[in-house]
C-alpha cells in the first residue's frame, strides 16, 4: 500500500469545484507541460467520458488550459485560463469524445507543441481525490502516478538499457521508488520510467543521455512549487 | 512509527503518553522523511487557505458556476449578527463558514480538500468557529488539524472517502468525524474521547447518499456541509460530556464502508437518484450539462 500523507487527507490545496474534475485535470496538464520542457504554442485536448459530459460545470477545460501554462492545482489564475492563454498566444482546441466507453471515465488526451517545435502526446486519467495516472505517451501504453519525481528515458529497445539507467542512478545516489519499462514492439521505441525519491542532478541526466540509442531524457519535478 | 487502525493509534497514544495530533506528526516525520518545521509550514498554508475561503463569502458572495449557489453563507452570518440565531453563536458561525467554503469551491475559488472538495467546509467550519469563540491561537488550532488528519487517514486507508464509492457518508460523514475528533482534542479531551466522537459523527450520517443536482459539486453538497458541522459539534459535545460510544471507530468505519458498497449506483455521485432525480432538482439544472 502506498503511503497516505496527512496532506493527502487535508489536501490537495486546490481551486474548486472537484478534486477529480478540476484538480486532477490540472495535474495531468501540468505534467504534460513539464515533460514538454518549453512554453506551449499549440495544444489540442480530447475529453472522454465524464470529463466530456460535465467539463463546463467543473471547470475541467480551464483547469487543463491552466495546467499547460504551468499553473498548479491551487493557482487562482485557473478561472481566467482562457483569457491568459489568448494573451500568451497559445492556440488551443477542445474536442469531446462521447462514444468511446472502454476507457477510464475521467480521461483526457493532450497533444502539445512547444514554441521551439518539440511535440508529443499524452493520455492522463484522473482517478479520484486529485490523484492521477499517465497511461500513454506518444501512443505507447505507460503507467506512472505523478506522485513522485519522475525520470522518463526515451530510447531504442536494446539489451542493457535498464542496467545503464540504474547504474547512472546509483552512482548519482538516487533512490528508486518504482521503475518500469514500456515498449511498443521488440526493438522499437521504448520508455523507461523511474519514479524516485529526492533529486536528480543534471550530471546524472547527462550521463544517461550519453549512451547510444538514448533519444531523450526528461525529468518531471513533482515537488516543486508546493 | 505507523498505525493501521484506530486501536493501534490509541495504544500508541497511551504508550507514548501523547495526543493523537502528536502521533500523527511523528508518523508523518518518520514516513515522509520530513521535519516538524516543514509540517507546520505546510499546515499553516492550508489553514490560511481555509480561513480565506470561510470568511470571504460572508461579505463577498459569489455565484457558483452551475448557478445553484451564492450568498447562503452571508445570509446565515447576518442572521447571527442580528442576534436571531436559534442554535447559538458557535454552531451558527460554523454553518456560515462551512457553507462559505462550498460557495468558494463551486465558483472556482481556492480551498483545501478535507478530505474531498465536496466536503471541504466541515473541518474549517468547526475549527474556525471554535477558534473565534474561545480565542484559540493558530498554533493550537494546528493540533486539531493534525488530529483530524489521523481520522481521515484511517478512512482513506481502511474504507473510502469517495462519494462515487461510498456515498456522501464517505465524504461529509468522514469530514464530520475528522472535525469531531479534532474538536475534542482542541477542547481538552483524551484520545479515546476523540475517537468516540469520530465514531458518533460517522454513525449519525450512516447511509447518507451522494446525489448532486446536475452532477455538480453544489447542491445539496453545501447544505450537507452545514449538517456536517452540526453533527461534529454534537458528537464532540457527547464525548466531552463523558457519554460513551458503544461501537469503536474501526468498527463504525467498517460499517460505513459496508453500507457504502451496498448503496445503489444511482445514489453514488451519478446524479440519477435522490435530490438529483426530483422534479425540482431536474428543473434547476436546465443550464447544467
Amino acid at each position: 500500500m502506498s503511503f497516505i500523507s496527512m496532506f493527502d487527507v487535508l489536501g490537495p490545496n486546490m481551486v474548486g469545484p472537484s478534486s477529480s474534475h478540476t484538480a486532477g485535470a490540472c495535474s495531468i496538464a501540468l505534467i504534460a507541460r513539464k515533460m514538454l520542457g518549453e512554453p506551449v504554442r499549440q495544444v489540442a485536448f480530447t475529453l472522454y467520458g465524464s470529463f466530456a459530459k460535465t467539463y463546463r460545470g467543473h471547470g475541467t477545460d480551464r483547469a487543463l488550459l491552466g495546467g499547460i501554462m504551468g499553473f498548479a492545482t491551487d493557482d487562482e489564475r485557473i478561472p481566467s485560463a482562457y483569457a491568459l492563454a489568448e494573451e500568451q498566444g497559445i492556440a488551443y482546441d477542445f474536442s469531446y469524445n462521447h462514444t468511446e466507453t472502454e476507457i477510464h471515465p475521467n480521461t483526457v488526451d493532450i497533444q502539445l507543441t512547444g514554441i521551439h517545435g518539440h511535440a508529443f502526446s499524452l493520455r492522463g486519467e484522473s482517478v479520484g481525490g486529485g490523484k492521477i495516472r499517465i497511461s500513454r505517451i506518444n501512443g505507447i501504453a505507460v503507467d506512472f502516478s505523478g506522485d513522485y519525481n519522475t525520470l522518463i528515458v526515451v530510447h531504442k529497445d536494446r539489451i542493457g538499457m535498464a542496467a545503464h539507467i540504474t547504474k547512472c542512478l546509483s552512482e548519482g545516489m538516487v533512490n528508486i521508488a518504482f521503475m518500469r519499462l514500456f515498449r511498443e514492439a521488440k526493438g522499437d521505441a521504448a520508455y523507461s520510467i523511474v519514479e524516485f525519491d529526492g533529486t536528480l542532478s543534471k550530471d546524472v541526466q547527462q550521463k544517461i543521455k550519453e549512451k547510444k540509442d538514448v533519444d531523450q531524457v526528461m525529468v518531471i519535478r513533482i515537488q516543486e512549487g508546493q | 512509527m505507523d498505525f493501521k487502525n484506530a486501536a493501534e493509534l490509541l495504544i500508541l497514544c497511551e504508550k507514548e503518553n501523547c495526543p493523537i495530533s502528536e502521533i500523527m506528526k511523528r508518523r508523518e516525520c518518520d514516513l515522509a522523511e520530513t521535519t516538524n518545521e516543514e509540517l507546520s509550514k505546510r499546515m499553516h498554508k492550508a489553514l490560511t487557505i481555509m480561513k480565506k475561503a470561510s470568511t470571504e463569502p460572508l461579505t463577498n458572495p459569489r455565484r457558483s458556476m452551475g448557478g445553484l449557489l451564492g450568498g447562503e453563507a452571508r445570509l446565515v452570518n447576518l442572521h447571527r449578527q442580528e442576534g436571531k440565531s436559534i442554535c447559538g453563536n458557535i454552531l451558527s458561525q460554523a454553518i456560515a463558514y462551512a457553507m462559505g467554503v462550498l460557495e468558494v469551491n463551486s465558483s472556482m475559488g481556492r480551498i483545501v480538500a478535507a478530505p474531498t472538495a465536496g466536503s471541504s467546509g466541515v473541518v474549517p467550519g468547526v475549527f474556525l468557529a471554535l477558534q473565534k469563540e474561545y480565542d484559540i491561537s493558530d498554533e493550537k488550532l494546528l493540533t486539531a488539524l493534525y488530529n483530524s488528519s489521523a481520522v481521515g487517514y484511517l478512512a482513506m486507508r481502511n474504507a473510502t472517502v469517495a462519494g462515487a464509492v461510498g456515498g456522501c457518508q464517505a465524504e461529509v460523514g468522514v469530514a464530520s468525524a475528522m472535525a469531531a475528533s479534532g474538536a475534542v482534542e482542541l477542547m481538552g479531551g483524551k484520545p479515546a474521547q476523540c475517537l468516540d466522537a469520530a465514531s458518533t459523527a460517522l454513525m449519525n450520517l450512516l447511509g447518507l447518499v451522494c446525489d448532486p443536482v446536475g452532477g455538480l459539486v453544489e447542491y445539496p453538497c453545501q447544505y450537507r456541509n452545514a449538517i456536517g458541522v452540526a453533527n461534529a459539534l454534537t458528537a464532540a459535545e457527547l464525548a466531552l460530556s463523558g457519554v460513551k460510544q458503544l461501537i469503536p471507530f474501526d468498527e463504525m468505519l467498517a460499517a460505513m464502508y459496508h453500507v457504502g458498497r451496498r448503496l445503489a449506483p444511482e445514489l453514488k455521485e451519478t446524479a440519477m437518484g435522490g435530490c438529483a432525480a426530483t422534479p425540482a432538482g431536474c428543473a434547476a439544472c436546465v443550464g447544467c450539462e
